[in-house]
Protein backbone atom coordinates (compact mmCIF):
# COMPACT_ATOMS: atom_id res chain seq x y z
CA UNK A 1 0.00 0.00 0.00
CA UNK A 2 1.55 3.35 -0.98
CA UNK A 3 1.82 6.10 1.61
CA UNK A 4 -1.06 8.44 0.77
CA UNK A 5 -0.25 10.83 3.62
CA UNK A 6 -2.93 13.29 4.68
CA UNK A 7 -4.97 12.57 1.54
CA UNK A 8 -5.47 8.86 2.29
CA UNK A 9 -9.15 9.35 3.18
CA UNK A 10 -9.92 11.31 -0.01
CA UNK A 11 -8.11 8.89 -2.35
CA UNK A 12 -9.59 5.76 -0.75
CA UNK A 13 -13.07 7.30 -0.73
CA UNK A 14 -12.82 8.06 -4.48
CA UNK A 15 -11.60 4.54 -5.33
CA UNK A 16 -14.12 2.93 -2.94
CA UNK A 17 -17.08 4.80 -4.46
CA UNK A 18 -15.90 3.89 -7.97
CA UNK A 19 -15.58 0.18 -7.15
CA UNK A 20 -18.98 0.08 -5.43
CA UNK A 21 -20.72 1.78 -8.38
CA UNK A 22 -18.99 -0.37 -11.01
CA UNK A 23 -19.65 -3.57 -9.02
CA UNK A 24 -23.35 -2.64 -8.75
CA UNK A 25 -23.50 -1.94 -12.50
CA UNK A 26 -21.83 -5.27 -13.39
CA UNK A 27 -23.97 -7.21 -10.90
CA UNK A 28 -27.22 -5.66 -12.19
CA UNK A 29 -26.22 -6.34 -15.82
CA UNK A 30 -25.44 -10.00 -15.08
CA UNK A 31 -28.52 -10.52 -12.90
CA UNK A 32 -30.89 -9.09 -15.55
CA UNK A 33 -29.18 -11.10 -18.29
CA UNK A 34 -29.65 -14.34 -16.32
CA UNK A 35 -33.29 -13.52 -15.47
CA UNK A 36 -34.31 -12.61 -19.05
CA UNK A 37 -32.45 -15.62 -20.50
CA UNK A 38 -34.36 -17.95 -18.14
CA UNK A 39 -37.74 -16.28 -18.82
CA UNK A 40 -37.18 -16.47 -22.60
CA UNK A 41 -36.23 -20.14 -22.38
CA UNK A 42 -39.43 -20.86 -20.42
CA UNK A 43 -41.57 -18.86 -22.88
CA UNK A 44 -40.03 -20.65 -25.89
CA UNK A 45 -40.55 -24.02 -24.18
CA UNK A 46 -44.23 -23.09 -23.59
CA UNK A 47 -44.68 -22.21 -27.27
CA UNK A 48 -42.90 -25.29 -28.56
CA UNK A 49 -44.29 -27.67 -26.00
CA UNK B 1 -11.02 -3.56 -52.34
CA UNK B 2 -14.54 -2.16 -52.38
CA UNK B 3 -16.38 -1.25 -49.21
CA UNK B 4 -19.90 -2.57 -48.98
CA UNK B 5 -22.16 -0.51 -46.65
CA UNK B 6 -24.70 -3.34 -46.53
CA UNK B 7 -22.23 -5.53 -44.65
CA UNK B 8 -22.40 -3.15 -41.66
CA UNK B 9 -26.17 -3.61 -41.35
CA UNK B 10 -25.75 -7.35 -41.74
CA UNK B 11 -23.52 -7.44 -38.62
CA UNK B 12 -26.24 -5.64 -36.70
CA UNK B 13 -28.94 -8.07 -37.75
CA UNK B 14 -30.28 -9.41 -34.39
CA UNK B 15 -29.55 -13.08 -35.17
CA UNK B 16 -26.09 -12.34 -36.53
CA UNK B 17 -25.41 -9.92 -33.65
CA UNK B 18 -26.27 -12.64 -31.12
CA UNK B 19 -24.01 -15.11 -32.93
CA UNK B 20 -20.89 -12.96 -33.18
CA UNK B 21 -21.25 -11.38 -29.72
CA UNK B 22 -21.59 -14.87 -28.20
CA UNK B 23 -17.99 -15.46 -29.28
CA UNK B 24 -16.67 -11.90 -28.81
CA UNK B 25 -18.14 -11.11 -25.38
CA UNK B 26 -16.00 -13.52 -23.26
CA UNK B 27 -12.83 -12.32 -25.01
CA UNK B 28 -13.69 -8.62 -24.51
CA UNK B 29 -14.73 -9.24 -20.88
CA UNK B 30 -11.43 -10.96 -19.99
CA UNK B 31 -9.43 -8.29 -21.84
CA UNK B 32 -11.39 -5.54 -20.05
CA UNK B 33 -10.73 -7.10 -16.62
CA UNK B 34 -6.99 -7.49 -17.32
CA UNK B 35 -6.45 -3.98 -18.76
CA UNK B 36 -8.69 -2.30 -16.17
CA UNK B 37 -6.91 -3.91 -13.21
CA UNK B 38 -3.44 -3.39 -14.77
CA UNK B 39 -4.11 0.32 -15.36
CA UNK B 40 -5.42 0.98 -11.86
CA UNK B 41 -2.66 -1.06 -10.16
CA UNK B 42 -0.03 0.85 -12.19
CA UNK B 43 -1.61 4.21 -11.42
CA UNK B 44 -2.33 3.56 -7.75
CA UNK B 45 0.79 1.66 -6.65
CA UNK B 46 3.55 2.61 -9.05
CA UNK B 47 3.29 6.32 -9.77
CA UNK B 48 4.79 9.12 -7.65
CA UNK B 49 2.81 11.81 -5.83
CA UNK B 50 2.44 15.14 -7.60
CA UNK B 51 4.55 17.95 -6.13
CA UNK B 52 1.44 20.16 -5.70
CA UNK B 53 -1.48 17.74 -5.43
CA UNK B 54 0.26 15.07 -3.38
CA UNK B 55 -1.40 11.63 -3.38
CA UNK B 56 -4.72 13.04 -4.67
CA UNK B 57 -3.22 12.79 -8.16
CA UNK B 58 -4.13 9.07 -7.98
CA UNK B 59 -7.81 10.05 -8.31
CA UNK B 60 -6.87 11.14 -11.85
CA UNK B 61 -6.82 7.47 -12.99
CA UNK B 62 -10.51 7.01 -12.29
CA UNK B 63 -11.85 10.54 -12.62
CA UNK B 64 -10.53 11.34 -16.11
CA UNK B 65 -11.47 8.00 -17.79
CA UNK B 66 -14.94 8.09 -16.18
CA UNK B 67 -15.51 11.69 -17.33
CA UNK B 68 -14.33 10.85 -20.86
CA UNK B 69 -16.65 7.84 -20.96
CA UNK B 70 -19.60 9.88 -19.65
CA UNK B 71 -19.39 12.21 -22.66
CA UNK B 72 -18.40 9.64 -25.28
CA UNK B 73 -21.13 7.17 -24.26
CA UNK B 74 -23.69 9.92 -24.91
CA UNK B 75 -22.03 10.50 -28.31
CA UNK B 76 -22.36 6.76 -29.04
CA UNK B 77 -26.03 6.93 -28.00
CA UNK B 78 -26.50 9.91 -30.32
CA UNK B 79 -25.13 7.96 -33.31
CA UNK B 80 -27.16 4.83 -32.56
CA UNK B 81 -30.32 6.90 -31.93
CA UNK B 82 -29.83 8.66 -35.29
CA UNK B 83 -29.49 5.25 -36.95
CA UNK B 84 -32.81 4.29 -35.34
CA UNK B 85 -34.49 7.49 -36.53
CA UNK B 86 -33.18 7.15 -40.09
CA UNK B 87 -33.11 3.36 -40.60
CA UNK B 88 -35.46 1.98 -37.89
CA UNK B 89 -32.73 -0.44 -36.88
CA UNK B 90 -33.77 -2.16 -33.65
CA UNK B 91 -30.34 -3.33 -32.49
CA UNK B 92 -28.95 0.20 -32.73
CA UNK B 93 -31.60 1.71 -30.45
CA UNK B 94 -31.30 -1.22 -28.04
CA UNK B 95 -27.55 -0.55 -27.91
CA UNK B 96 -28.35 3.09 -27.01
CA UNK B 97 -30.74 1.92 -24.28
CA UNK B 98 -28.10 -0.52 -22.98
CA UNK B 99 -25.41 2.17 -22.91
CA UNK B 100 -27.48 4.65 -20.88
CA UNK B 101 -27.07 3.11 -17.43
CA UNK B 102 -23.34 2.62 -18.07
CA UNK B 103 -23.08 6.29 -19.07
CA UNK B 104 -25.08 7.36 -16.01
CA UNK B 105 -22.76 5.35 -13.74
CA UNK B 106 -19.67 6.89 -15.40
CA UNK B 107 -21.12 10.40 -14.97
CA UNK B 108 -21.85 9.68 -11.31
CA UNK B 109 -18.30 8.36 -10.80
CA UNK B 110 -16.90 11.51 -12.46
CA UNK B 111 -19.07 13.74 -10.24
CA UNK B 112 -18.25 11.90 -6.99
CA UNK B 113 -14.51 11.51 -7.61
CA UNK B 114 -14.39 15.13 -8.82
CA UNK B 115 -16.07 16.31 -5.60
CA UNK B 116 -13.74 14.19 -3.44
CA UNK B 117 -10.74 15.55 -5.36
CA UNK B 118 -12.09 19.10 -5.29
CA UNK B 119 -12.32 19.31 -1.49
CA UNK B 120 -8.57 19.17 -0.75
CA UNK B 121 -7.58 21.03 -3.95
CA UNK B 122 -10.23 23.77 -4.21
CA UNK B 123 -11.50 23.75 -0.63
CA UNK B 124 -15.01 22.72 -1.68
CA UNK B 125 -16.85 19.59 -2.79
CA UNK B 126 -19.04 21.51 -5.20
CA UNK B 127 -19.04 24.79 -7.08
CA UNK B 128 -21.48 25.96 -9.76
CA UNK B 129 -18.61 25.89 -12.21
CA UNK B 130 -19.48 25.50 -15.93
CA UNK B 131 -17.99 22.03 -16.31
CA UNK B 132 -19.37 20.70 -13.01
CA UNK B 133 -22.81 22.12 -13.72
CA UNK B 134 -22.94 20.80 -17.29
CA UNK B 135 -21.91 17.37 -15.97
CA UNK B 136 -24.70 17.46 -13.41
CA UNK B 137 -27.17 18.30 -16.21
CA UNK B 138 -25.72 15.47 -18.33
CA UNK B 139 -26.32 13.11 -15.37
CA UNK B 140 -29.94 14.29 -15.17
CA UNK B 141 -30.33 13.70 -18.91
CA UNK B 142 -29.11 10.12 -18.46
CA UNK B 143 -31.64 9.60 -15.65
CA UNK B 144 -34.41 11.18 -17.77
CA UNK B 145 -33.51 9.04 -20.79
CA UNK B 146 -33.70 5.84 -18.70
CA UNK B 147 -36.94 6.95 -17.01
CA UNK B 148 -38.52 7.62 -20.42
CA UNK B 149 -37.73 4.07 -21.58
CA UNK B 150 -39.46 2.74 -18.45
CA UNK B 151 -42.45 5.09 -18.74
CA UNK B 152 -43.55 4.22 -22.29
CA UNK B 153 -44.98 0.74 -22.81
CA UNK B 154 -44.75 0.50 -26.61
CA UNK B 155 -41.06 -0.21 -27.37
CA UNK B 156 -41.04 1.57 -30.75
CA UNK B 157 -42.68 4.71 -29.31
CA UNK B 158 -40.20 4.60 -26.42
CA UNK B 159 -37.37 4.29 -28.95
CA UNK B 160 -38.66 7.34 -30.90
CA UNK B 161 -39.09 9.52 -27.82
CA UNK B 162 -35.78 8.56 -26.21
CA UNK B 163 -33.96 9.14 -29.51
CA UNK B 164 -35.32 12.69 -29.67
CA UNK B 165 -34.34 13.22 -26.02
CA UNK B 166 -30.86 11.96 -26.90
CA UNK B 167 -30.56 14.59 -29.65
CA UNK B 168 -31.54 17.35 -27.20
CA UNK B 169 -29.19 16.02 -24.50
CA UNK B 170 -26.30 16.08 -26.96
CA UNK B 171 -26.13 19.85 -26.46
CA UNK B 172 -25.18 19.22 -22.82
CA UNK B 173 -22.74 16.45 -23.72
CA UNK B 174 -20.96 18.96 -25.98
CA UNK B 175 -21.20 21.65 -23.29
CA UNK B 176 -19.69 19.22 -20.74
CA UNK B 177 -16.74 18.68 -23.06
CA UNK B 178 -16.14 22.31 -24.03
CA UNK B 179 -17.53 24.23 -21.03
CA UNK B 180 -14.07 25.17 -19.79
CA UNK B 181 -13.31 26.72 -23.19
CA UNK B 182 -16.64 28.57 -23.52
CA UNK B 183 -16.51 30.07 -20.01
CA UNK B 184 -13.15 30.38 -18.31
CA UNK B 185 -14.35 31.72 -14.96
CA UNK B 186 -14.73 28.24 -13.42
CA UNK B 187 -12.49 26.29 -11.06
CA UNK B 188 -12.07 23.30 -13.34
CA UNK B 189 -8.95 23.29 -15.52
CA UNK B 190 -8.88 22.48 -19.25
CA UNK B 191 -8.35 19.04 -20.77
CA UNK B 192 -5.88 16.98 -18.71
CA UNK B 193 -4.97 14.70 -21.59
CA UNK B 194 -4.16 15.87 -25.07
CA UNK B 195 -2.32 14.54 -28.10
CA UNK B 196 -0.17 17.69 -27.93
CA UNK B 197 3.03 16.78 -26.03
CA UNK B 198 3.48 20.40 -24.91
CA UNK B 199 0.14 20.54 -23.09
CA UNK B 200 0.10 17.04 -21.72
CA UNK B 201 0.68 15.72 -18.20
CA UNK B 202 4.12 14.15 -17.50
CA UNK B 203 4.78 10.74 -19.06
CA UNK B 204 4.90 9.07 -15.64
CA UNK B 205 1.16 9.88 -15.27
CA UNK B 206 0.26 9.80 -18.99
CA UNK B 207 1.08 6.12 -19.73
CA UNK B 208 -0.86 4.56 -16.83
CA UNK B 209 -3.70 6.97 -17.61
CA UNK B 210 -3.81 5.65 -21.19
CA UNK B 211 -4.04 2.07 -19.88
CA UNK B 212 -6.84 3.10 -17.48
CA UNK B 213 -8.74 4.76 -20.34
CA UNK B 214 -8.34 1.59 -22.44
CA UNK B 215 -9.64 -0.42 -19.45
CA UNK B 216 -12.72 1.80 -19.08
CA UNK B 217 -13.39 1.62 -22.86
CA UNK B 218 -13.11 -2.19 -22.87
CA UNK B 219 -15.31 -2.44 -19.78
CA UNK B 220 -17.91 -0.31 -21.56
CA UNK B 221 -17.76 -2.48 -24.71
CA UNK B 222 -18.15 -5.69 -22.66
CA UNK B 223 -21.09 -4.29 -20.70
CA UNK B 224 -22.84 -2.78 -23.69
CA UNK B 225 -22.59 -6.08 -25.60
CA UNK B 226 -23.93 -8.02 -22.61
CA UNK B 227 -26.79 -5.56 -22.03
CA UNK B 228 -27.69 -5.32 -25.73
CA UNK B 229 -27.92 -9.11 -25.92
CA UNK B 230 -30.23 -8.97 -22.88
CA UNK B 231 -32.40 -6.30 -24.53
CA UNK B 232 -32.70 -8.36 -27.74
CA UNK B 233 -33.82 -11.35 -25.67
CA UNK B 234 -36.22 -9.14 -23.67
CA UNK B 235 -37.78 -7.89 -26.88
CA UNK B 236 -38.22 -11.46 -28.15
CA UNK B 237 -39.79 -12.39 -24.80
CA UNK B 238 -42.13 -9.39 -25.01
CA UNK B 239 -43.23 -10.48 -28.53
CA UNK B 240 -43.96 -14.04 -27.34
CA UNK B 241 -45.95 -12.74 -24.35
CA UNK B 242 -48.00 -10.42 -26.61
CA UNK B 243 -48.76 -13.31 -28.97
CA UNK B 244 -49.81 -15.52 -26.03
CA UNK B 245 -52.05 -12.77 -24.68
CA UNK B 246 -53.68 -12.31 -28.10
CA UNK B 247 -54.26 -16.06 -28.43
CA UNK B 248 -55.78 -16.30 -24.94
CA UNK B 249 -58.06 -13.28 -25.42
Amino acid sequence: MPDLGKYAGDVLMAYGATFVLLAALIWRSLARSTKIKRQLKEAEARRNG
Amino acid sequence: MSFNMNSIWEWANPRKFMRWTDKALPVVAVLAAVVFVAGLVWGFFFTPDDYRQGATVKIFYIHVPAAMMAINIWAMMLVTSLIWIVRRHHVSVLAAKSAASIGMTMTLIALITGAVWGKPMWGTYWEWDPRLTSFLILFLFYVGYMALWEAVENPDTAADLTSVLCLVGSVFAILSRYAVLFWNQGLHQGASLSMDAEENVADVYWYPALVCIAGFVLLFIALVLLRTRTEIRARRLHAIELRERAENA
